[in-house]
């Protein structure tokens, strides 16, 4: 999983510079993330490792930090 | 059965006591016989469809579970006898022998909705077309009635079915369950789209019912009637007088229209939700909230995630993700990105994409014509207009050290936002592009004077009733500000009840006597209860 995390973490920063902590959670519930960067999160997941997430995955908990995010992928490849 | 008519007054009392008087393990059984019994008020022919709609709903989820439950249990059994990749083969297959059983569900409810709700506005199309090619042949109409609330029904029935193939819930395997879990009468005139997981335990294994849920839920349901007769059903009757005649109504009446027309759908949408909340709390049963607030919204996205929210939500789970997720829309989102365009844009155009296909099935949800499509396409040009412009308003605030948390700009954006939304209303109001469109142009032209010279009282409303209007609104504007700090209801619970009992006559009264019935009025169906 934490081979993931960095990807992971890039890709949050490119779509939030403002962000200054890199494991902050809550993203999702604190209202960071909106649909638009879920769905481009997870365009890059799929180009990045080949993680395709399937929209009953895309849930809030899934999306609400970086490590989440790299549970998910963890979670779809090696299921 | 109207909510707001005596039988219905007298069905739900009836129904009270002999839900309450009920052995707790009788009452879905109760609710069902009530909710059937209360559908076919509606036309008794009505309840073939939903019949015909629990059928499928229930053999379509139990055969996907039956699926689930074998697989799971042929991959305990086999752990340590297949390999991993053969493991994984046999989920891939179970879950395309699974997806063709929710295929077959789908094309069934979505099927029946199509048929009953769009074959007209189709053959009404065919008939232009043919029309335009010079052709004499026509297509009779079907004269299909739609059956009331299907929209709403249908929409749980599909989100119930993919939550279970999704095996996000897990079915009920009793047939008369899965019917009153789509017929629940409350719910039946004009939603919320009800989910299976967030009403099953208090629907299907009640508990014994507490004492405040009686009162809290009467309580609302008083409340849902004073928006729905005192003020939607009062500014129903101006809205009908102006829009009916837009030769003879235009300019600054086109204003005043849309702006009562806000006023009459707020509390006409809101107040049934509330009837319908507080029946279903009357019987025990939680309903999720359909509204937080939405006139306070800074935009008109926010407006969305504040308004209708069960239809948003449904949208967003059930349409939106799964398109933004497909194969093609993640191959359109890698080609451009690989592509010149700016990285901005590259991220964006797929999920426009999405938007965009979201917002003409949301148009074409709440009516099969052309303006409801126009309607929900600038929706969408709405909200990808301000997304865009976004960066721009950013800078623009930071320049000008605006603070977006101050009082005056939260009024100043809620006001631009019920604006905006009641220009996109006129397409709904008017029924027609063409007409809305030559009343949004008289808008610019004649004197807002003629809203003082005693016109507006030949509306078929009287100064008394303005008046009344906006007190009611003023009403609906403090009792919005209370609730940010919680429920009033629950609050008023906890008061003397002195000060309780005062309230209530007060609002009881208020009904009585400012409600818009009886002989003179014409009492309306929800509005929603057309979609």
């Amino acid at each position: 999983m934490e081979e993931y995390l960095d990807t992971i973490k890039q890709i949050i920063a490119d779509l939030h510079p403002e962000l200054d902590d890199e494991d902050r959670e809550g993203l999702v519930a604190d209202g960071i993330l909106d649909s638009y960067d879920i769905i481009t999160i997870i365009t890059q997941l799929a180009d990045e490792f080949d993680a395709v997430i399937t929209a009953d995955k895309i849930t809030p908990e899934n999306f609400d930090s970086a490590r989440a995010i790299a549970e998910l992928v963890d979670e779809i490849l090696n299921d | 059965m109207l909510f707001t008519s005596y039988a219905f007054i007298g069905f739900l009392c009836v129904g009270l006591i002999i839900y309450r008087l009920a052995p707790v393990k009788a009452r879905p059984y109760i609710l069902l016989a009530l909710s059937y019994y209360f559908y076919a008020h509606a036309g008794v022919w009505c309840v073939v469809f939903i019949v015909s709609t629990s059928i499928v709903a229930y053999i379509v989820t139990v055969k996907m579970d039956k699926q689930a439950i074998a697989r799971k249990r042929y991959l305990a059994e086999m752990k340590d006898v297949i390999s991993r990749e053969e493991a994984r083969e046999y989920k891939a297959r179970d879950k395309r022998s699974r997806r063709r059983v929710l295929i077959v569900g789908l094309v069934l409810t979505l099927g029946l909705l199509a048929v009953v709700k769009y074959t007209d506005f189709t053959i009404t199309n065919i008939n232009s077309l043919l029309d335009l090619v010079g052709s004499e042949s026509r297509i009779p109409l079907a004269g299909i009635l739609m059956p009331m609330g299907i929209s709403f029904y249908i929409f749980s029935t599909v989100g119930y079915m993919v939550d279970v193939y999704r095996e996000a819930v897990t079915p009920t395997h009793n047939p008369f369950h899965t019917a009153l879990f789509i017929s629940f009468f409350p719910q039946l005139v004009q939603g919320p789209i009800s989910r299976y997981g967030d009403i099953k335990e208090d629907l299907l294994n009640p508990k014994p019912l507490k004492a405040d849920s009686l009162k809290l839920g009467a309580m609302r349901v008083l409340w849902g009637f004073a928006k729905k007769l005192i003020i939607a059903d009062r500014a129903l009757i101006a809205v009908k007088a102006i829009t009916g005649d837009p030769e003879k109504y235009s300019g600054a009446f086109v204003v005043a229209g849309m702006a009562l027309y806000a006023l009459e759908l707020y509390a006409d949408f809101t107040g049934g939700i509330d009837i319908t909340i507080g029946t279903a709390q009357m019987f025990g049963i939680g309903v999720k909230e359909n509204f937080i607030r939405p006139y306070f919204s800074k935009s008109v996205a926010e407006y969305w995630r504040r308004w209708h929210i069960t239809m948003g939500t449904w949208f967003a789970d059930y349409v939106f993700y799964p398109m933004s997720s497909c194969k093609l829309i993640r191959n359109i989102s890698g080609a451009l990105r690989k592509s010149r365009l700016p990285r901005r844009a590259a991220q964006r155009i797929p999920v426009y994409i999405t938007s965009a296909v979201v917002w003409f099935a949301t148009g074409l949800w709440h009516g099969a014509s052309w303006n409801f499509i126009l309607w929900g396409m600038l929706n969408f040009a709405v909200i990808m207009i301000s997304q865009e412009l976004e960066p721009l308003y950013d800078k623009f605030h930071k320049k000008f050290r605006f603070s977006t948390n101050a009082v005056p700009y939260k009024a100043f954006a809620a006001t631009r936002t019920i604006v905006i939304l009641s220009c996109l209303r006129m397409l709904d109001c008017y029924g027609s592009v063409g007409t809305t469109f030559g009343a949004f142009g008289s808008i610019f032209t004649g004197s807002p004077a003629v809203l003082f010279d005693g016109s507006m009282s030949a509306l078929g409303l009287t100064l008394f009733d303005y008046v009344i209007l906006l007190l009611g609104m003023l009403t609906l504007f403090a009792v919005s500000m209370l609730q940010r700090k919680g429920s009033v209801r629950t609050r008023l619970l906890s008061a003397p009840f002195a000060l309780r009992a005062c309230l209530l006559i007060a609002l009881f009264t208020a009904i009585l006597l400012f409600g818009a019935y009886g002989p003179g009025y014409d009492v309306g169906q929800f509005i929603y209860n057309r979609f």
